[in-house]
């Protein structure tokens, strides 16, 4: 097991080296510099400003010797500082969107397992009654609905004409004069809304595939063998299939661990909300190239950790595989 | 077990349900109540600030919150009539090569410490600086020396006389006691900024939000408004439910907005709106250097193709204004009996048949030597409104027999493909209208360059006179005589079609008192707006 790691581990170094070097190609070709913001279509800038702003932040050399100047920096975990014009560092810009946006993703992930998995179950073993259909369109309905879209009724009917909850933003203005447990509600409150858009287009993917799941197990022969023994229908579903079917959850649950630092731009653009998706957006439309490399950089690992994860956890709770 | 969970939810819900519902102010009725300190007033901002020192940033986030924090030494008054600010007054030499500005007594920074002319020396050197990474250094290029012979006095003399050297001085004065001695781009000022302003800086949560506070010690007197908060929301649609919602007191509206969906008794009784002429215009260029274009009858006939007040009527639901060259209509400068274009296709058709292209293969296109009258207008992708003017032309050009396609492309490939190498035929774009006419970077036959603004490379030798006396006249009846005649040739060569200058269109909540819009907007007296005390939403 410990030789399996470190040999897993050892194998994720050329692999991310591949991946920054990719990457850090891919966004020097897109056209445009992070200058020019400051320089194009200004009346004052110069030509020679152009050329020292440029100078400053490295972009007169050759690309290669900037991936090495960076690669040196990041090999100190240095990300580096942001080439918008604040010019803070990266590490700092990633981590104050970091909460928020992990935050609002387990909270969607939650609730999205919370209403996929009962509705798979459910919608598997009463295969084709009236529940099964009804929850197929709702999930289907929810996957198909633009999520701006749902964003924008739900802020008009609930918060422009009932005002039940905030329209958008994290906090109410008055947030710092609130009590522990006053801060939190406000923020539960503004949260309400974003949770709840973000996870109604996910149900469908998870329903429909815990569904299939446990279409498939309830087929296997153990599940006849324990109805053939008379087990009562409860246990034959719960204690013998479930068990089995949501082994495969587990894989798709790894794999999502990176999508937990990634936002969605325009789901956050629409609720007002500072996370990783606007971030991102906005350094590439600036090309703010230590910016996108960082978060790429973060991506990549926690894809590769998310991985690892999924093939542990997997050998874990399934003894077929542990003892391959 | 499972009930208690669900009464429990509810619970929680109900809570959150009842915490923050947000009553909306309705004035007195007719009341015009006395002033009043105190409340906050909140912002709609598209985006964020990048750096509160003004030396480093460009994007309007930034020059907004500057704007309050820092003061120049002169400005704009209401009239767009330049000012002093902190310069009490000045004088300027009989050769027109030195500005003497004398400051004002008593103006402390937020910090207590007092303001001199040591501050303004120091802001001068720091933006000439090689090391700092600033696009404004350009202004100063023409400054021979700078003194400060006294703590009041600060003295610039330049090589040339230079029309624009005064309004210069307008840049927000840097605090040299903080920032002397250190690297600018590491400063701690670009994120809590200290000025002279009317508001001080408390907080900045990026991405969410930035607080100003009313500076009591204000040498014009304390602002009313006690807080200003300038909450970022990057979509027009929310914003506009978060000022329905009563989340928000001002924005800046869409033609939509502020045509259809403002126009209800309750809207009107809530909030205030406004419209003026923006200080900006949108044109379509020409590429001077492709052989169709070269023929000035070709670009006037496409002029009187367009409709402009159809274009103006579709694009901004009729919130806008026809321009004809590139200065705001009702301004100083603007020459209201240039030659105008109005929409006729029969003139546009004689024009053309009289340069050559006429439909001789019936297939009911032009064409001249066997080639069809042809081109490709190019404009951004994200600017709606472009694209709009783009279909509107192309429908009215395909009526006289002109073929025409769109491309929208993205942003920095627009720029570093299309404009700054002169590859297109055609482009929709658009120019700010700074307040000084000074058009030399975008007319002058010299910046038809490489990343140049001339990139239609229009070149005139009497536009390049005019362009070149116009900056260095300093008297403003000379200039208008200048620039009248500028305008003139403009309207006659016709290397853009000027097609509108859209109308700014903020609201502000009904309770915001003091407002007085005028050619400057309605921001330039922010300090004398006031809530009356019965008004006021937020106590604290």
């Amino acid at each position: 097991m410990v030789k399996y790691l470190s040999k897993r581990l050892l194998m994720m170094i050329p692999l991310l080296l591949g991946i920054t070097l990719i990457s850090f190609i891919v966004i020097h070709l897109a056209p445009g510099e992070p200058t020019d913001i400051q320089t194009e279509l200004n009346p004052e800038a110069s030509t020679e400003l152009k050329e020292r702003l440029r100078a400053q932040y490295n972009l007169d050399k050759p690309l290669m010797v900037q991936y090495g100047i960076w690669l040196g920096r990041i090999a100190r975990l240095d990300f580096g500082n942001s080439f918008s014009q604040d010019r803070r560092p990266v590490a700092a810009k990633i981590a104050e969107r970091l909460p928020i946006t992990i935050l609002i993703n387990i909270l969607s992930i939650v609730l999205i397992l919370l209403v996929a998995v009962p509705i798979g179950i459910l919608s598997a073993i009463r295969r084709n009654s009236l529940f099964d259909r009804s929850t197929t369109i709702f999930v289907f309905l929810g996957f198909a609905t633009p999520s701006f879209w749902l964003a924008l009724l739900l802020m008009d009917f609930l918060g422009v004409r009932l005002g039940i909850f905030p329209v958008a933003g994290l906090k109410s203005l008055g947030y710092d004069y609130l009590g522990w447990g006053g801060k939190f509600l406000d923020i539960a409150h503004h949260l309400v809304l974003p949770v709840f858009v973000s996870a109604f287009g996910g149900l469908a993917g998870f329903s429909r595939y815990m569904r299939s799941n446990m279409l498939e197990v309830i087929r296997q022969d153990y599940v006849l063998t324990a109805r053939a023994k008379g087990l009562p229908e409860r246990l034959v579903i719960y204690k013998h299939a479930l068990r089995n079917a949501l082994l495969p959850v587990i894989t798709i649950l790894g794999l999502s661990v990176p999508g937990l630092i990634g936002g969605s731009v325009i789901f956050e653009t629409i609720f007002a909300i500072p996370g990783m998706g606007k971030l991102f957006y906005d350094g590439v439309m600036m090309r703010d190239y230590p910016l996108i490399m960082g978060v790429l950089v973060i991506g990549a690992i926690l894809t590769l950790v998310g991985n690892l994860i999924a093939d542990l956890s997997y050998a874990l709770t399934d003894p077929r595989i542990r003892k391959a | 077990m499972h009930k208690f969970h669900i009464s429990a939810m509810l619970i929680l819900l109900l809570g959150l349900i009842g915490c923050d519902r947000r009553e909306p102010v309705i004035p007195a009725e007719g009341a015009e109540a006395a002033p009043a300190y105190g409340d906050t007033i909140i912002m709609g901002s598209i985006g964020d600030a990048s750096n509160l020192l003004p030396v480093l940033a460009s994007d309007s986030a930034s020059s907004d919150i500057a704007g309050m924090v820092y003061n120049g030494l002169v400005r704009y008054d209401k009239n767009l009539q330049i000012e002093g600010d902190l310069a009490e007054s000045w004088e300027i030499s009989e050769d027109n090569l030195t500005i003497t500005f004398h400051l004002r007594d008593g103006v402390t920074w937020h910090d207590g410490a007092p303001f001199t002319s040591e501050d303004v020396l120091f802001t001068y050197r720091l933006y000439i600086d090689p090391k700092t990474p600033t696009a404004y250094a350009e202004r100063y290029r023409q400054v021979e020396s700078a003194e400060a012979p006294d703590p009041h006095t600060f003295r610039v003399t330049y090589r040339k006389p230079l029309a624009t050297a005064l309004i210069s001085w307008g840049m927000p004065v840097l605090p040299k006691h903080l920032l002397e001695g250190q690297e600018i781009t590491e400063s701690p000022l670009s994120r809590a900024p200290i000025g002279t302003g009317p508001y001080r800086f408390v907080e900045w949560k990026p991405g969410e939000k930035i607080v100003l506070e009313a500076n009591s010690d204000y040498y014009e007197g304390k602002p009313y408004i006690k807080r200003m908060v300038y909450r970022i929301i990057p979509d027009l649609s929310t914003m506009f439910l978060e000022l329905q919602s009563g989340g928000l007191d001002y924005m800046g509206l869409t033609p939509l907005q502020y045509d259809k969906q403002t126009d209800t008794p309750a809207f009107k009784r809530r909030y205030n709106k406004f419209r003026y002429a923006a200080s900006s215009y949108t044109y379509m260029g020409y590429n001077l250097k492709r052989p169709m274009f070269q023929d000035k009858r070709i670009r006037q006939a496409l002029a009187y193709a367009l409709n402009k007040e159809e274009i103006i009527e579709g694009v901004l639901l009729g919130l806008g204004q026809v321009a004809t060259g590139p200065y705001k209509p009702e301004t100083w400068v603007y020459n209201p009996d240039v030659r105008r274009y109005p929409y006729s296709p029969e003139k546009a058709k004689a024009l053309l048949s009289e340069a050559g292209w006429i439909d001789s293969d019936g297939n009911g296109f032009l064409d001249k030597d066997g080639e069809p009258l042809s081109f490709t207008i190019i404009t951004n992708q994200g600017n709606d409104q472009r694209i709009k003017t783009a279909e509107i032309i192309q429908r009215r050009l395909r009526e006289i027999g002109v073929d025409v396609n769109l491309r929208v492309v993205e942003w920095a490939s627009f720029l570093k493909e299309f404009v700054n190498p002169g590859n297109f035929d055609a482009i929709i774009l658009g120019w700010t209208i700074p307040p000084d006419p000074d058009a030399y970077n975008v007319w002058h036959s010299s910046k038809t360059g490489p990343q140049e603004l001339n990139f239609i490379n229009f070149k005139n030798e009497e536009v390049d006179e005019l362009l070149e006396k116009g900056r260095r006249t300093l008297d403003q009846s000379e200039r208008q005589k200048i620039y009248y005649r500028f305008q003139e040739i403009l309207a006659e060569e016709q290397p853009y079609t000027f097609l509108y200058v859209p109308d700014a269109l903020p609201v502000v909540a009904a309770r915001f008192r003091g407002i007085d819009p005028a050619p400057n907007g309605i921001m330039y007296n922010f300090i004398k707006w006031y809530v009356p005390e019965k008004e006021q939403r937020f106590k604290r």
